[in-house]
């Protein structure tokens, strides 16, 4: 029998029972269409977290301070205080190809405006910090050099501080009161929007980092160093060196352990990322376990065609067919609802993933690949689901089958 | 008389094993059918008619013995041989039409085309099945399910349908038994006129005024074959038509 009439034969079959036919491939559509859905979303996430890693700035290390244990309790990185702002002028000084330092102290305050006020961010930061993170301003300007010298009460804020405490009037030159000291607006960030970890990076008041110390927390410390180094072949080296600098200069006798954490910038994207990989392969395997059940479905209706038409396989063995040609009518049908399925659970899939983009702003990315990979996998759910069944039509004996009611 | 044999059966047995047990279905039958026969198988249940019956399609192979159909030995052939042999020399019909539900009378007898050795396109399909489909008198009912046609269009379908590869034999089991008397007669006289064209029939049936309309009658008993005789008193179809009070409710 020809390949061309034993399609028209399973389809004829399959729009005999269109009902049945179309919810047996509900079953597959609700799967690939969940496939394509979660993966958009995984992969839309693991998109975001790579651009907001790209948005730290480019060859960048981080420099966190270590965490200690005082009475069993470790405080964490950063609760130690070990990073001093001496550490930061001996990077700055010492370690080849580091074209920009920025000492960071960060604590979170009420802030105030006339009869305004808010909980904010209050990063400590040095001038060069602007350029470090590629964070450009959309109004006014950075505080300088000048002014982390001398400690002046200058500051710098994010789009959401500014709209929440000026809502659309012009801070720059504005009186910002934090822990009732005035702190001049010189300038308004543009908006960065929410990091990897999820807070609002636009939630901010930025000053210099010796301001900071002296007016706002009070600290001697700083919470981490940021480091740039010219180019990306520089990371490494000065990764080494930066660890031997300040193993150096903390006194840490060989063998104990650091009181510091070095990341590069390499490192923090790879642990962002592998969370949201984590993410993207448990929507894909949650969503695949449903592209199962559809299958099972297929397979179960598969079954209960295969006994309901057993008296027309018998007259189709009694007219002539093959083994074959029955096993391959079958297969066809089950192929044929499971990727009609798939394709429309695709069409389903990237319309459910544009409507979570739209209205619930999540977004998402849908690669021809995961396409493709679900409509290959659709259709081997039909031919791995839809084989039991086909063979056992293939083996039915033709007298048994003729007699059967 | 040899040499026109069509169905050649050499001491054919046939045994199925249930378990333990073994049933001698059929216990050693030799019988020739000439081209142009048209025979009535007769006998009770357990006669072993259906299993002969089945072995001449080609549906069962015999334990032992040989069958010879159209002058090639078939009794040893597998299971897809065998599939080739039905499609190209016989044509079935049954008790219960066992025609494909939801399916237009065409598309029904265009069935076995499907399975041939040669490829048509759809207009060669469609002409060659309306074409038997007239032959039996189906004429502008090409497209009606068999849900739509009487007990007597439907089994004119399935004969159209055995019909359509111009087989060697047309074997029909118990093809009235599922039909009232007035249309019994119809479709033995089409039988009849198929003989009369010179297609060989063969025909299990219990009814002895339905073997009547045959030329020969087989009978057997215990898987053996007890009587073989010419019908002395051959029923004519369209006569006995003629003779019945009109009261079709097929037309």
């Amino acid at each position: 029998m020809k390949v061309g009439s034993t399609f028209n034969v399973a389809f004829r079959a399959l729009r005999r029972n269109k009902l049945r036919s179309v919810l047996t491939a509900l079953g597959i559509i609700i799967g690939v269409g969940a496939v394509i859905a979660m993966v958009g979303i995984g992969n839309g996430a693991k998109a975001q977290v790579e651009s907001q890693i790209a948005s730290l700035g480019q060859n960048v290390i981080l420099i966190f301070s270590g965490s200690t244990t005082a009475s069993g309790i470790r405080t964490g990185w950063g609760g130690a205080g070990t990073l001093k702002v001496e550490d930061a002028e001996a990077i700055r000084r010492e370690v080849p190809g580091v074209v920009a330092v920025s000492e960071e102290v960060a604590s979170n305050t009420q802030v105030a405006a006339g009869n305004q006020n808010w909980f904010t961010r209050v990063l400590g930061e040095s001038a060069d910090y602007f350029d470090l993170r590629q964070w450009p301003l959309a109004d006014g300007a950075p505080f300088t050099a000048q002014d982390v010298r001398s400690a002046n009460k200058v500051c710098v804020i994010g789009r959401t501080t500014a709209t929440q405490i000026y809502g659309n009037d012009s801070p720059v030159g504005q009186i910002l009161r934090i822990k009732n000291v005035p702190f001049v607006i010189t300038g308004v960030l543009t908006p960065k929007g929410l990091s990897a970890q999820g807070p609002d990076q636009d939630d901010v008041v930025v000053m210099p980092y010796t301001s900071a110390m002296k007016r706002v927390s009070g600290g001697t410390t700083l919470r981490n160093i940021n480091v740039q180094v010219g180019s990306a072949s520089q990371l490494q080296p000065a990764q080494q060196q930066i660890i031997s600098l300040l193993r150096q200069r903390h006194n840490i006798r060989a063998g104990k352990d650091d009181d510091f954490t070095v990341r590069g910038q390499q490192e923090i994207a790879e642990m962002a990322t592998a969370q949201s990989k984590t993410m993207t392969l448990l929507l894909g395997a949650i969503a695949g376990v449903s592209l199962i059940v559809g299958g099972i479905g297929i397979m179960n209706i598969m079954l209960v065609s295969v006994t309901e038409r057993t008296r027309e396989i018998g007259v189709r063995l009694a007219v002539g067919a093959h083994g074959h040609d029955i096993l391959t009518q079958f297969l066809i049908e089950a192929v044929a609802l499971s990727s009609v399925g798939g394709l429309i659970g695709i069409i389903l899939g990237i319309g459910a993933s544009r409507l979570l983009s739209i209205y619930a702003s999540w977004p998402t990315l849908i690669s021809t690949t995961s396409i493709a990979i679900a409509f290959l996998f659709s259709a081997a759910v039909g031919v791995f689901f839809g084989f039991y069944p086909a063979r056992k039509a293939a083996a039915l004996d033709p007298i048994e089958a003729l007699r059967y009611e | 008389m040899n040499n026109g044999a069509v169905v050649k059966l050499q001491d054919v047995h046939k045994t199925y094993r249930t378990g333990e047990m073994e049933v001698h279905a059929v216990r050693g039958v030799s019988l020739e059918i000439q081209k142009g026969e048209f025979v009535a198988l007769m006998g009770a249940s357990g006669s072993g008619k259906s299993t002969l019956m089945n072995i001449i399609g080609c549906l069962d192979r015999p334990t032992a013995g040989h069958y010879i159909l159209d002058q090639a030995d078939v009794s040893e052939l597998d299971r897809d041989r065998l599939a080739d042999i039905r499609n190209q020399k016989i044509g079935f019909v049954f008790q219960n039409f066992n025609l494909l539900s939801r399916t237009s009378a065409r598309e029904n007898v265009e069935l076995p085309l499907l399975y041939g050795p040669r490829d048509l396109t759809n207009v060669e399909l469609r002409e060659r099945a309306d074409r038997v489909l007239a032959s039996v008198g189906l004429q502008g009912r090409e497209d009606h399910h068999p849900s739509q046609l009487s007990g007597g269009q439907q089994q004119r379908v399935a004969i159209a349908r055995a019909l359509i590869n111009e087989p060697e034999v047309i074997l029909a089991d118990e093809p009235t038994g599922n039909l009232d008397s007035r249309t019994s007669v119809e479709i033995m006289g089409i039988f009849q006129q198929l003989n009369d064209n010179g297609i060989t029939i063969v025909m299990v049936t219990h009814e002895a005024d339905i073997a009547s309309y045959a030329r020969r009658n087989v009978v057997m008993r215990d898987g053996l074959v007890r009587s073989d005789f010419p019908v002395a008193q051959r029923f004519d179809a369209a006569a006995e038509l003629a003779r019945l009070p009109d009261s079709s409710i097929d037309q």
